[in-house]
């Protein structure tokens, strides 16, 4: 073993010392034959006869310097390396060719890295820091097969009975107002359970996690550990950080740690800045102290499965403790279960809404990398009918068709290798790249990351390697072909209509053309949706509402207080120049959050004995339907006398009215909510309420002053600009209470906006990536016909001769181009008519068929193959009859 | 025509280089091949340019090592010597080498 190592360095080394060693070869061998020759001299032969002698014992002496080279360095890298310097030297040769080849395998490549760096950071591995993120899966609670979240006692009894799951991460993402100074900031933090940092293997670089029992009690542990971000911008690196106080929401909090360097916690699509331990949950989340509320629900939780644990096995032993919470706990959890998801699917963050996203563009840069890869084939299989004469002296000359294979591929390789070089260069510059897609939220943008780990330099060295396969094998099929007479023939094949070789590039134009067409479709179908959800009414008016909040939960409001400052803020509002009306309401729609849902009953409805009658609500203040034009069908909307002290009433939407009261009239009726009935005194129109792709469902109003809840949106109808009305509104809110913190004041069509954002990615992407591949394929099918053009200068020219003028010739050229595009365009067609199905949840009252995106894609397609065609055919009818049969 | 001289085998060719560096001290190719020849009365066939690439290969495991010098005839030439892990080789060899001749001597006296 030691000896074969020793060998092996000897000849490793023998590879860069290669001249001397040859010198050295050189001289041994001159010196042993000079020997032998003095000796048979002293044996008396002539000069001449012991030359002869000497050499004939020595036996060849070239034949055994081979035998020595071979033996003295790698052969098999010494070839490598001579067809790897052939190889560059070829490309430096034409540097046209190879430049173009490289930008298209740089495209594809770099497109396939960039989203499998996206698919990595974001889906697979989103969380870099954590250790063992491959143990590591969502947890959520369910209620009739949906995910929801999941209440703390339940979290705290399924701890106390899973042997299976080595521990129970609680964490939550919430925006709090952080006071630096006298102002007051909005930011992400975390409340988590006291296990945190101990569960997810990330330790604190100043300072320490949670302790453990720091979760428990209600507002115990006022204690915080901070981001690495936010220590080193708002407290330049403090290195005495350690114990000082921060307010959070109003209440001091005691810094315990600095979380490290690349930590962003656990929510995909924010980076956090500080945890506070669930202890402290009452201070943050509105509705309430909730750690003893089996009831409700606002965890979001993952779960680490001890090692050697599957997914399968814990989920089998959660569901059977959650069957036993069910029995045990009716009230609260009948009908509910508990699920554990793979982080790729984690329903409560944003991963869940880029899922189909991503999935589909792996498809889309698969396309394109296929699409970049024919096109350098054609570049491949020019060369290579340019080449032809020197592979044939090759093989005359004995080279074996082995290592003229090798010496493409290794072409091919070198190609793909700077491909996947430049590739991975594109990747690293867009691995943040998904974020810019996304709208910043409240002036702080999304968090986003993508990863390039080992992982994804394999799949891209894998993608590489795939292309370089595809692009050896191409020109191999060539080569394969070449017979060493037939080359000395001039050829005279590339006839417009088409030879016998053309097949292979015109097999190659018809792939490009139907890939990219399919593209074509895909983003036509995208861009349709993405229009009907645009157009799709929300039900509110998007024009000259502005939307913002002020929560004053936070703040550490009570409720009268917090009531009596909403009163003033909107009498302050309302008497700015500009405003029009302002209303209060709990929650906004098409917002992160959810909407409060209550068990309701109806007079003289009987619901079906399985039905729970559930409906969601919203609190909102007087005029809150005039401000957000929400049109009433009939009835009132609520005024300033539906007080506390008032009788106590509901607005009802339409799709609710005619569910529960059958058509009849409902003004008047009663519903019971959370044992109160109430009388409806409104019906009003139906409107989105959690997403703009919702199908109408029932939904009530009750009056903010008989519910009242403190952490609130504020509508104001105003033709002004956002910016101008949060200077305004800033001012107001600072004359009432210097210490709140303002969101930011959007446009009620900004927040359509940021809900249909997933479809504007999925538009954004297809989009830029069809274009390419269109370009691409518009590429391949120029170089085809103008290459077939310039090959058959001969037969345009005789045609010419013959009679036929520039509008034959370019009739000619152009039907056979066309003919290759047509040919794309149904072969595309038919998959695209398999395929976009898999679009699925991204299209929105757009059936996959649609024959608008058809034609749309149709339409495109015909113009880049027209626009492609047409330089050739004009070039064919430039032909000079004359010359052209000379030559 | 069955020749009475045999060609030499890849293996024994190492074992004949490594005894003759031990018996005779440092020595060039050109005499290591002479003196194979010599010793073994012109018997064993050696094409001595073959007995380079043997050089090489074993000067690869170690066994020998090489310095340029000058010859008795005041020419340039490469000197082999035997090295330690040689010398070590060497008796190995020679042990199996004779454990491998009784036991072929012994089949061929019993068929």
């Amino acid at each position: 073993m030691r000896e074969l190592c020793r060998t092996f360095l000897h000849r490793l080394a023998a590879l860069f010392r290669h001249r001397h060693l040859e010198d050295d070869l050189d001289a041994e061998l001159r010196s042993h034959i000079e020997m032998a020759i003095e000796l048979n001299m002293r044996k008396g032969m002539s000069a001449e006869d012991a030359r002869r002698e000497a050499l004939r014992s020595f036996g060849g002496v070239e034949q055994t310097k081979e035998i020595y080279r071979d033996q003295r360095g790698l052969p098999m890298l010494e070839t490598a390396l001579q067809d790897l310097r052939f190889g560059l030297r070829m490309l430096r040769r034409s540097p046209g060719f190879s430049l173009l080849a490289i930008l298209c395998l740089t495209l594809g490549i770099g497109a396939n890295a960039a989203v499998f760096s996206w698919v990595e950071g974001i889906l697979f591995r989103p969380y870099p820091a954590v250790t063992h993120q491959e143990q590591l899966f969502a947890l959520t609670g369910t209620a009739r097969g949906e995910p929801e979240l999941t209440s703390w006692p339940d979290i705290l009894d399924l701890q106390r009975s899973c042997t299976l799951i080595d521990s129970f991460i609680v964490t939550k993402i919430m925006g709090t107002s952080l006071s630096i100074g006298d102002r007051a900031e909005v930011t992400t933090g975390s409340i988590v359970s006291a296990n945190y940092f101990d569960a997810i293997g990330v330790h604190p670089i100043l300072g320490r996690g949670f302790e453990p029992g720091e979760d428990a009690g209600r507002n115990a542990h006022p204690v915080t550990v901070i981001s690495y971000q936010l220590w080193k911008g708002r407290f330049k690196s403090d290195p005495q950080i350690i114990g000082k106080s921060q307010r959070l929401n109003n209440v001091v909090h005691t810094i315990v740690g600095v979380a490290p360097e690349g930590f962003y916690g656990t929510f995909v699509g924010w980076a956090m800045q500080f945890w506070v331990p669930a202890s402290m949950e009452e201070n943050f989340e509105g509705g309430g102290y909730k750690l003893e509320d089996r009831g409700a629900r606002w965890i979001e939780a993952y779960v680490r499965l001890k090692p050697g644990v599957t997914r399968v096995q814990a989920q089998q032993e959660i569901s059977a403790a959650a069957k036993q919470l069910e029995a045990d706990f009716p009230d609260t959890n009948r009908g509910r279960g508990i699920r554990l998801w793979p982080l790729w699917q984690t329903p409560f963050n944003n991963a869940n809404t880029l899922l189909p996203t991503l999935e589909i563009m792996l498809a889309v840069v698969a396309f394109v990398l296929l699409i970049a890869c024919a096109n350098v084939g054609n570049l491949l299989l020019v060369r290579s009918f340019a080449r032809r004469h020197e592979m044939t002296v090759r093989l005359a000359i004995g080279a074996g068709r082995g290592r003229l294979l090798k010496q493409l591929f290794t072409e091919g390789l070198i190609l793909s290798a700077f491909g996947a070089a430049g590739g991975l260069l594109v990747a690293h510059w867009c691995r943040h790249a998904l974020v810019l897609l996304f709208p910043a939220r409240g002036g702080v943008a999304m968090h986003l990351p993508g990863e390039i780990d080992w992982r994804v330099l394999a799949l891209s060295a894998g993608v590489c390697l795939i292309a370089t396969l595809l692009l050896g094998l191409i020109p191999a099929m060539q080569t394969s072909k070449i017979d060493l007479a037939g080359a000395l023939k001039s050829d005279s094949a590339g006839v417009v209509g088409g030879g016998g070789r053309a097949w292979v590039r015109s097999g190659l134009v018809v792939m490009q053309v139907s890939l990219s067409f399919v593209l074509l479709v895909g983003a036509g179908l995208l861009l349709q949706s993405l229009q009907k959800i645009r157009n799709t009414g929300p039900g509110f008016s998007t024009r000259n509402v502005l939307d913002t909040a002020v929560n004053l939960v936070p703040a550490g409001y009570d409720a009268p207080r917090a009531q009596s400052f909403q009163d003033e803020l909107l009498q302050r509002v309302k008497t700015l120049p500009g405003v029009e009306s302002a209303a209060f309401a709990r929650m906004r729609p098409l917002s992160y959050g959810s909407f409060s849902s209550t068990v309701i009953a109806v007079d003289g409805y009987q619901p079906p004995p399985e039905e729970q009658p559930t409906v969601e609500y919203n609190e909102v203040g007087p005029e809150y339907f005039a401000t957000m034009g929400i049109p009433l069908v009939s009835g009132r909307e609520f005024t300033r006398a539906d007080d506390e002290k008032a009788a106590l009433v509901a607005v009802v939407n339409e799709t609710m009215a005619a569910k529960y009261w059958r058509g009849k009239n409902p003004i008047g009726e009663r519903v019971q909510v959370k044992s109160r009935w109430m009388q409806v005194v409104g019906v009003a129109k139906d409107s989105k309420y959690q997403s703009v792709r919702e199908a109408p469902k029932p939904f009530f109003y009750v009056p903010l002053r008989q519910n009242f809840s403190r952490g609130a949106g504020l509508f104001i109808r105003t033709p002004l600009s956002p910016g101008t009305m949060a200077t305004a509104l800033a001012r107001e809110v600072h004359a009432l209470d210097g210490n709140l913190a303002l969101y930011e004041v959007i446009t009620l069509q900004e927040q359509v906006d940021r809900s249909t954002s997933p479809q504007q990615v999925a538009v954004t992407l297809v989009g830029i990536l069809g274009g390419l591949a269109l370009l691409l394929a518009a590429i391949g099918l120029y170089g085809v016909m103008s290459y077939a053009v310039s090959q058959s200068t001969r037969e345009l020219g005789l045609r010419m001769a013959l009679g036929a003028d520039a509008s034959n010739l370019l009739r000619l050229v152009m039907w056979r181009g066309l003919a290759l595009a047509a040919a794309g365009v149904v072969l595309g067609a038919t998959v695209a008519l398999g395929l976009t199905r898999l679009l699925g949840s991204l299209l929105y009252k757009v059936s996959p068929r649609d024959p608008l995106a058809f034609g749309s894609a149709f339409v495109v397609m015909a113009i880049a193959a027209l626009a492609a065609c047409l330089l050739p055919a004009w070039r064919a009818t430039r032909t000079d009859p004359a010359r052209a049969l000379r030559d | 025509m069955p020749s009475p001289k045999s060609e030499v085998l890849q293996g024994t060719l190492d074992l004949l280089v490594l005894k003759t560096l031990d018996s005779m001290g440092p020595m060039h190719g050109f005499g290591i091949a002479l003196r194979i020849q010599q010793v073994s009365d012109e018997l064993l066939q050696l094409n001595q340019g073959t007995l380079y690439p043997a050089l090489l290969r074993i000067e690869q495991r170690g066994w020998i090592a090489s310095k340029w010098g000058v010859s008795e005839n005041n020419r340039k030439a490469k000197y082999y010597s035997l090295t330690y892990a040689g010398r070590k080789q060497l008796e190995q060899e020679v042990k199996s080498w004779g454990r491998m001749s009784a036991v072929i001597n012994r089949v061929l006296r019993t068929t």
